[in-house]
């Protein structure tokens, strides 16, 4: 089942790149700014339709080529850094929303387009794909490459949860669909899933359609203080095991103290109801509760840079937990300079190192964390890191079926031309 | 594959499973013959019931190292014969898995097996103020298991989503039996989602022997509306003008007349006289949001042309106007003597064209069809009825059923919203996916089943076997020389 070694390409020969470029309209030579964590790619193809996708994809597995597909590069150093790239696939050409059908409350764009286009689009209908953009100018593509979410997945879920159809072209150029335009579906094995979170390594999403939901007419931010971790936990339990229907509950922490701020969205009626009712319960555990139509400071965001590249960005961590560990995964942090952010509701939060941190004191917060995180049902994994750090530490952490995935890896990509190295168990 | 292989499973079965869930007596097995779809019977050759998933996962391994093909089975009240045995296989049966290990409230999850009745779930959840959304009609004696393998919908998956947005791990047992965790308790678990490629593959990746699932608070308030109109096109348009308003009721299901008298027939659910249409409309969560809500369903579907609102005040009041909705499908019974359900999406938008098809499929061909659906979201369950004993009915009933299968497809829909593929829509997968598209799920197949002994012959119409090349056939593949061929 393990696929064979393939040699080193030194350059782009010039029967590969007369292929390519015959394939796709946009190629050019890769430039620094391409990079992708650190790795320079020998060239850069830039399709402007799912046949160019393919044929470049065709080309690629012709020549023997690396791929790694980027949409805006937003988080193109996220995971671990590619074993090597012969090309960058640079899918910013397939920038459409190609049906908005606002009766049937669905979205299809091109893995290229911003989701704050889709955004824009849907929100003429008053409508909205229920996924925070967490970092700006994110493309479709990127966003389910790395399955990304924010605050409002408390209620929704992530892209996972609203992915209904997709297409694919396979490391061999064959372009195939799973799902389609409908909600309900059950016909066939969900694609989907696999790719999403998948790090581009499977195969080169081009195509989605995504359900949407009404965009609410009112939303307020309640916002309680907490001293301790208990405190946090305290909130957060009180916020989502009431029937005020939170849209997201959030942490922001710093120092060993922070904040718990849920978010209310709906008829404006029926959210004043509902922050009265949780302004009730939060109150008592925390003394004095804020109301406010601003999100929280740093909002959906991440708490570090997520324009950084240098070696000098900070550490950036993810860690996940059944609801009941937050206390603990912030008990982890005490004493360390970490800043916090994340959903409390859904138990992810993202934490920051400042670039300062040594890698030792990495490692050590790292082990900590991936201790109170698996005594949660969770994990910690590196998002993104110098290079010194994602060298020193294990970047994904255990990953139980691991031999599992390989096979699928193996299926999708036996040639390891997708990505190859950035994901789980250097997959 | 032949006895000799059986026979092996079946003494690794006798040493591992206590002798009541080891069955090869020819009239025992019978009754295992079909799913809820009864028209297929197969006789397996051999049903294990194991009491945990030790012993289930001896039984697959077993098969595993002899080759024989094993179909797995809940409750069996499937729709589309995906439980449906393979004559010279096993069928693992997991109604003796129905421990509910724990409820965590405070993560929100219950730890639970597979054989475990869906509503059980939520009976185990509600002292704690929760519940477990997906509900399909058949919660009363359908497994979470079953649900899995389905990726079970429900009324209410309109606003909650379907078994894949609310299962957070669970135990698997691979078809080379090797028992894995998928998913965490945790969201975004990392790797590939392969829980999410699992859920509703139909038990053609392997088995899952403990499930995590995730709970839902309990709304504050619930308003359920019974709405009678004069046709389905008001009902349609009603239907329209709430989501085009912006809200997300838990539930909308529709009930043309047909439907409607076979439902009085069977359960004197009480439905308003010479309806057309019936809405059941059901809001939920904050008593301030659906109180607003409800005024503005009631101005619209009056304004649709309802002459007739009935709203539960409390949960009896709310029970009758399920059960009439929740019993169509068996009391179609009670107006025809056979009848096919048939299970279709289209999207919500194109309803009244392709009801006003099924109208004349129904006309041209003298087949009476009664129509049940999720309107809220273009589930169409359309009852096709039939006499058997007239010739030629069930062939003309096929044809009307397979046709609104089409009508489907040609509105950009699925062949099927809940009832998964099977035995049954297997033929059809080709007009919804490209040579292509099936090439591709197969691989997610041949990585977890190489031998192809889970499940075989159902979802997929004839699959190309692992490692085939497409277009490129050589003689006999190694194993079809061997004799396995029929288990692809």
């Amino acid at each position: 089942m393990t696929s064979s070694a393939r040699p080193e390409a030194p350059a782009l020969d010039a029967a590969a790149r007369e292929a390519l470029g015959s394939a796709c309209a946009d190629v050019r030579d890769a430039d620094p700014a391409d990079h992708v964590d650190g790795v320079a790619p020998l060239v850069v193809a830039r399709p402007g339709d799912t046949e160019q996708v393919a044929g470049t994809m065709r080309a690629a597995a012709a020549h023997g080529l690396r791929v790694v597909p980027r949409g805006a590069g937003t988080k193109s150093t996220w995971g671990l850094p590619p074993a090597g790239v012969d090309v960058l696939l640079d899918l910013g050409g397939l920038d459409e929303v190609v049906d908005h059908a606002a009766g049937d409350l669905i979205v299809q764009a091109r893995a290229g387009t911003p989701l704050a286009c889709v955004q824009e689009t849907v929100a003429g209908e008053r409508q909205r794909l229920t996924v925070d953009e967490t970092v700006a100018g994110a493309t479709i593509g990127g966003m389910l490459a790395t399955n990304a979410s924010g605050a409002r997945r408390t209620a929704v879920g992530t892209a996972r949860d609203l992915l209904i159809g997709v297409t694919m072209v396979r490391h061999d150029g064959v372009v195939a669909k799973a799902g389609g335009r409908v909600v309900k579906n059950v016909a066939g094995y969900d694609l989907g899933k696999l790719l999403i979170g998948s790090m581009g390594t499977l195969g080169v999403v081009v195509d989605a359609t995504f359900r949407l939901h009404p965009l609410p007419a009112a939303s307020r931010w309640v916002t309680a203080r907490a001293a301790d971790p208990a405190g946090a936990l305290a909130l957060a339990q009180a916020a989502v095991h009431s029937q005020v229907v939170p849209a997201a509950v959030e942490v922001g922490w710093a120092g060993g103290a922070g904040a718990v701020s849920v978010l209310l969205e709906g008829r404006e009626s029926g959210v004043q109801g509902r922050v009265d009712e949780l302004s009730a319960i939060l109150g008592p555990l925390a003394g004095d509760v804020g109301v406010s139509e601003d999100a929280p400071a740093g909002g959906a965001t991440y708490p570090w840079d997520p324009t950084a590249r240098g070696d000098d960005r900070a550490v950036a961590l993810k860690v996940t937990f059944g609801l009941s560990g937050l206390a603990d995964v912030l008990g982890a942090l005490a004493g360390t300079p970490a800043e916090v952010r994340g959903s409390a509701g859904s138990g992810v939060v993202y934490v920051a190192l400042p670039s300062a941190t040594g890698v030792d004191e990495v490692a050590t917060v790292l082990t900590r964390l991936r201790r109170a995180s698996a005594e949660h049902g969770g994990a910690t994994t590196v998002v993104d890191a110098p290079a010194a750090v994602k060298d020193a530490v294990d970047v994904w952490g255990p990953v139980p079926a691991i031999a599992l995935m390989r096979r699928v890896k193996d299926q999708f990509d036996p040639e390891r031309r997708l990505a190859p190295g950035r994901f789980v168990g250097g997959i | 594959m032949g006895q000799q292989e059986i026979d092996a499973v079946t003494a690794v079965a006798r040493r591992r499973i206590p002798a009541e869930g080891v069955i090869d007596d020819r009239t025992r097995l019978r009754t295992y013959e079909c799913d809820g779809l009864a028209h297929y019977r197969v006789t397996p050759a051999l049903v294990v019931v194991p009491e945990d998933a030790e012993q289930l996962g001896a039984v697959v391994a077993a098969c595993a190292e002899h080759g024989v093909p094993y179909v797995a089975r809940g409750s069996g009240t499937g729709l589309s014969g995906g439980a449906l045995p393979h004559a010279e296989g096993v069928l693992v049966v997991t109604s003796r898995m129905r421990e509910i290990r724990e409820v965590r409230r405070a993560d929100q999850r219950a730890v639970v097996e597979p054989g475990v009745i869906n509503l059980d779930v939520t009976r185990a959840a509600t002292p704690e103020g929760y519940y477990y959304a997906p509900d399909p009609s058949s919660q009363q004696i359908c497994s979470i298991g079953g649900n899995v393998a389905e990726n079970s919908g429900g009324a209410h998956c309109l606003k909650y989503g379907f078994t894949a947005n609310h299962v957070a791990a669970a135990d698997f047992v691979a078809p080379d039996g090797e028992t894995v965790r998928l998913g965490s308790t945790a969201p975004d678990t990392p790797g590939y989602d392969l829980l999410g490629a699992v859920i509703g593959s139909e038990g053609t990746l392997g088995i899952v022997t403990t499930v995590e699932v995730k709970l839902t608070r309990l709304p504050e308030d619930v308003r359920t509306l019974l709405v009678g109109f004069g046709s389905t096109d008001q009902a349609g348009a009603a239907t329209s003008a709430i989501i085009a308003a912006g809200i997300v009721p838990a539930a909308i299901e529709m009930m043309d007349a047909l439907a409607i008298e076979a439902a009085e027939a069977a359960t004197a659910c009480g439905y308003p006289d010479g309806a057309g249409a019936v809405l059941v409309i059901e809001l939920d969560g904050s008593a301030a949001d659906v109180g607003a809500e409800f005024d503005d369903v009631e101005a619209m579907c009056r304004e649709a042309g309802a002459f007739e609102i009935r709203v539960a005040t409390d949960p009896t009041e709310r029970a009758l106007i399920w059960r009439g909705r929740k019993s169509a499908f068996a009391a179609v019974g009670r107006i025809s003597p056979d009848y096919i359900v048939q299970d279709g999406v289209i999207p919500r938008t194109a309803l009244p064209e392709v009801l006003t098809a099924i109208d004349e499929l129904s006309r041209s061909s003298g087949v009476r069809v009664a129509n049940v659906f999720h309107a809220g979201d273009g589930n169409l369950h359309p009852l096709v009825l039939f006499d058997d004993s007239v010739e030629g009915a069930g062939e003309a009933a096929e044809e009307v059923s397979g046709a609104i299968l089409d009508l489907c497809i040609s509105h950009g829909g699925s062949i099927t919203g809940e009832h998964g593929v099977g035995m049954d829509k297997a033929k059809y997968m080709p007009r919804m996916y490209t040579d292509a598209d099936l090439d591709t799920m197969q691989l997610v197949r041949c990585a977890f089943d190489p031998a192809g002994i889970s499940n075989p012959g159902k979802l997929f119409p004839t699959p190309r076997l692992c490692g085939e090349v497409p277009g490129r056939h050589k003689g006999a593949h190694p194993l079809q020389a061997a004799g396995l061929a029929e288990v692809f």
